[in-house]
């Protein structure tokens, strides 16, 4: 039915702003991390939006294609006595800036909530759709 | 009999899939706020309801003749597959970097609209029902 299938479309809006929020998490947690499973510095991830046709060709969900690693050089701090200090002195820091990152993470929380008016407007169209002949 | 039940409430039965349709193509909208190169939709609800209400079919649609005063006609119904048609783009209002149309103001009150006018329509039915109820047990 028409109006169930905007539960699955907000549904996937919702989920996708949750997956963004958490690389936002994992950003901010790891904005100074020099080291890593791989033992490279961290470098800051993003999500990637696509639109998905949900059902019909009006329908259009969303969900996250990919999570893009960013390649832009890190940023060097000159500590010598670092343990990971290069030949020169300079250990490199990750590059997350953190004001862009809070800007995600207000974005993200804003569309979260948008979503959830959606899904509870439509389960009140629903239920008084219900009441049809009582 | 059952010509002049859906006479009276084929109206309804069209108003309200299509505000469910004009729905679901508001809430796509608010789900692909941030989808890069995403543009914002809306259908004309106005022009789709009177395509609705039209009973002339697209040719090879084929119409059921009645030939005998039993026979049932069915109105036709020009409901899921054309209303797609009058999905439209909406104008953007502002620019985005990224290739997205889609204003959040807009879209919202769009929704708060849509969701009303679909409310009004089921309490319409609704009473339209409950008159023929009343006529019925108290005949």
């Amino acid at each position: 039915m028409s109006l169930l299938n905007i539960l699955n479309i907000s549904g996937s809006a919702l989920s996708a702003q949750s997956q963004r929020l958490s690389v936002v998490a994992s950003n901010m947690a790891n904005a100074d991390s020099t080291t890593g499973p791989d033992g490279q510095t961290y470098k800051a991830k993003q999500v990637e939006f696509m639109a998905t046709p949900m059902g019909s060709a009006t329908d259009v969900g969303v969900q996250v294609s990919r999570v893009i690693e960013d390649n832009s050089p890190p940023k060097l701090e000159y500590s010598p006595g670092h343990p990971q200090a290069d030949a020169n002195g300079f250990v490199a820091k990750p590059n997350v800036d953190v004001a862009e990152e809070m800007v995600n993470m207000l974005s993200a929380s804003r569309s979260y909530q948008a979503n959830v008016d959606i899904v509870n407007s439509t389960k009140t169209m629903l239920q008084k759709t219900l009441t049809i002949g009582q | 009999m059952v010509q002049k039940l859906d006479e009276s409430f084929g109206f309804y039965e069209n108003a309200l899939s299509l505000l469910s349709q004009r729905q679901q193509v508001l809430a796509s909208n608010v789900a692909n706020a941030d989808t890069p190169n995403y543009k914002a939709r809306d259908m004309n609800f106005a022009q789709a309801l009177q395509a609705a209400q039209s009973t002339a079919a697209p040719p090879g649609i084929v119409q059921m003749a009645t030939t005998h005063a039993n026979h049932l006609s069915a109105a036709y119904s020009s409901l899921p597959g054309q209303s797609a048609n009058f999905v439209k783009l909406r104008k953007p209002t502002q620019n985005n970097l990224d290739g997205n149309t889609v204003d959040m103001d807009v879209e919202r009150n769009a929704f708060a609209e849509n969701a009303l006018q679909y409310e009004t329509a089921v309490s319409l039915v609704s009473g339209s029902f409950n008159n023929l109820k009343t006529i019925l047990q108290q005949g």
